[in-house]
């Protein structure tokens, strides 16, 4: 076979010149759509958004709009109580939604890793609501958590608690009930990716572990939990940054309330931008954002030390 | 005929332990050594926490109006009847349908050519075009709502599904992307050498040698862009206004913003929702981890 290869290789060299004509704008040719509509739906409008964040724009009071410096920013910093609540909100409900969803979707992914009966049909129902979107997640949980017929009636049907409660426009317990609705479908993303992840753990590392007599826990501390370590890392961010811009499900859950308890900055943002028509201040407030996003990403790598030991 | 009883009897407990001599075998693999109930209790559990959500639209779907029983019996379809008819969710189908197969379709064909292009060759803004797929992972499509809409109003967009279409493609491109590439690269490029030996030119050296080996990531990677696409919200609820244009999940927003929520046309509403992306999903669960397994982000 190496022989056989090694005496087919000389004529390659000018086919594969011939095969590969236009190797100089090929690539080009092959990026150019994706680059074109990325440039023109992405970059474009972040720049606009940098562009408003400095100008008052509101189509609403024309005889106001034009340049403003940084007043929107000093505006939000300053004189803006609503922004400070929506950004530690917004902080509070990244932490427990990802630190929750990495929690049980790790066990998860642990356990229908193993081998048992029904564990086809068990992964399937488990990620199910992976798939589920986040209106159709509200439209689910709104009826469940309903004062009339919801599961707290059935509940006082058996004595716990009383009728009438209606979690969602309770403010003490609007936030984890909302947090109880969007665990249940961001789950099974993690249990997916790290499920994914699991597959290429050697086992051959288990097998030296046992004959070391390492207990279970210690060959999960000390084999599986570092393999999984860079996937957990990205998975993590990627999923904070989504958790942080994705306004579906509160937006149509709790919009945002009862009495703001419940608005991130985002869907701060979508309210300044789309009900209040106010397009600078919420481009200004979306400049914050991206900056915050892009801060701690950074300061995530570094400190997780992502990919460090292959290096 | 005790004798064969007994034999009859004795033969299915003999079947039982025939997996038994397999375990032994798997020894190596610590993880399978596990006792079943540290399995079956947590998955119970947690099963039960999926699963009752989805009973409970069900049940609100099939039972009568007013009806507190907790079986869907007497079973009734009106309600999916109404949604279906009064509150337009025949017309909202179709236009989710169309909106997620052609975002399926453009991003999995851009995706594809960027992708290879990722994949197998060296040009110069190559790492500015990579960074640039990486950078836009963290702008959110929801900050973008204003000036997204004003370009749609430009091209005169606005009312139409394509100002959907190219938004959902836009944002769901650089992923599709970076995963594409990761497979292709995961197809030795000597398999394409050879097809070039034999005369093939390079589209039909991919066609016929990389595409097929592709499969599972492509599933997987279009089956996310449709399901994302029917699932999204904000960008139909923002670009869309007319009500025979507007997709699924603007329609159940609609039903359950409404002042008094018919809680069983939600709930038919909801499940005309689920049902394509349930189908989807059981389809592909299989391709789903295997195609993340080879496309895993780290490639």
């Amino acid at each position: 076979m190496a022989q056989a290869a090694a005496v087919a290789k000389p004529p390659a060299p000018p086919r594969r010149r011939r095969a590969s004509a236009t190797p100089r704008k090929l690539p080009y040719l092959l990026i150019a759509p994706a680059a074109l509509l990325m440039l023109g739906f992405i970059a474009y409008p972040v720049l606009s958004v940098f562009y408003y964040s400095l100008q008052d724009y509101n189509p609403t009071k024309p005889w106001r709009n034009g340049y403003a410096g940084f007043d929107n920013f000093v505006h939000a910093f300053t004189e803006d109580p609503l922004f400070w609540d929506t950004l530690v909100f917004s902080a509070q409900w990244v932490v427990v939604e990802v630190g929750l969803q990495l929690l049980f979707g790790l066990a998860l992914a642990l356990i229908v890793n193993q081998t048992f009966v029904g564990r086809g049909l068990g992964r399937a129902l488990v990620f199910s609501p992976w798939a589920v979107s986040g209106v159709l997640t509200s439209a689910i949980w709104v009826l469940l958590y309903n004062s009339q017929t919801g599961i707290t009636r059935y509940l006082a049907d058996m004595g716990i608690g009383s009728y009438g409660t209606s979690w969602l426009s309770d403010p003490s317990t609007v936030f984890p009930a909302a947090i109880v609705a969007d665990l249940w479908r961001g789950v099974p993303f993690f249990a997916i990716l790290i499920l994914a992840d699991l597959q290429s753990v050697s086992k051959d590392l288990y097998e030296a572990a046992e004959v070391d007599g390492a207990s279970r826990l210690k060959q999960f501390w000390h084999i599986t939990l570092p393999h999984l370590k860079d996937a957990i890392i990205l998975s993590t961010l990627l999923r904070a940054v989504w958790e942080f811009n994705n306004v579906d499900l509160l937006y149509t859950l709790t919009g945002g309330g009862p009495a703001g308890e419940t608005t991130t900055l985002p869907l701060y943002i979508a309210n300044t931008s789309v009900d209040a028509h106010n397009f600078g201040y919420a481009s200004a407030l979306t400049t914050v954002a991206f900056v915050i996003l892009l801060f701690c990403s950074t300061v995530y790598l570094r400190l997780s030390k992502f990919g460090g030991e292959d290096k | 005929m005790s004798t064969l009883k007994e034999v009859g009897a004795v033969a299915p407990a003999a079947r039982r332990p025939a997996p038994e001599p397999q375990r032994p075998a798997k020894k190596g693999r610590a993880w399978d050594e596990a006792p079943r109930w540290q399995i079956y209790l947590p998955l119970g559990i947690y099963l039960l926490f999926t699963l009752i959500p989805f009973y409970w639209i069900l049940l609100f779907a099939l039972r009568p109006a007013g009806s507190t029983s907790l079986v869907p019996w007497p079973m009734t379809f009106d309600h999916f009847e109404k949604v279906w008819t009064d509150r337009s969710f025949g017309t909202y189908f179709q236009n989710s349908v169309l909106v997620g197969v052609a975002t399926l379709v453009m991003t999995t064909l851009i995706a594809l050519a960027g992708g290879y292009a990722l994949a197998r060759f060296n040009f110069k803004i190559k790492r500015a075009f990579m960074l640039g797929l990486l950078c836009s992972q963290f702008v959110p499509g929801a900050l973008l709502l204003v000036p997204l809409f004003e370009i749609f109003a430009e091209l005169q967009l606005i009312n139409s599904l394509g100002s959907v279409i190219l938004a959902e493609t836009v944002f769901q491109l650089p992923l599709s992307m970076i995963l594409i590439s990761n497979f292709i690269k995961n197809v030795p490029y000597s398999l394409e050498e050879a097809a070039w030996v034999d005369g093939c030119n390079r589209m039909t050296a991919f066609r016929i040698v990389v595409l097929p080996l592709l499969r599972p990531g492509l599933i997987a990677v279009g089956s996310f862009a449709f399901v994302h696409s029917w699932n999204h919200f904000l960008f139909a609820l923002m670009f869309l206004n007319n009500q025979d244009r507007q997709t699924i999940p603007v329609g159940l927003n609609t039903l359950m913003s409404a002042d008094s929520v018919d809680l069983g046309a939600l709930a038919a509403g909801g499940i005309i929702a689920a049902v394509p992306v349930i189908v989807v999903f059981a389809f592909i669960q299989k391709w789903l981890i295997t195609g993340f397994s080879a496309g895993a982000v780290k490639g």
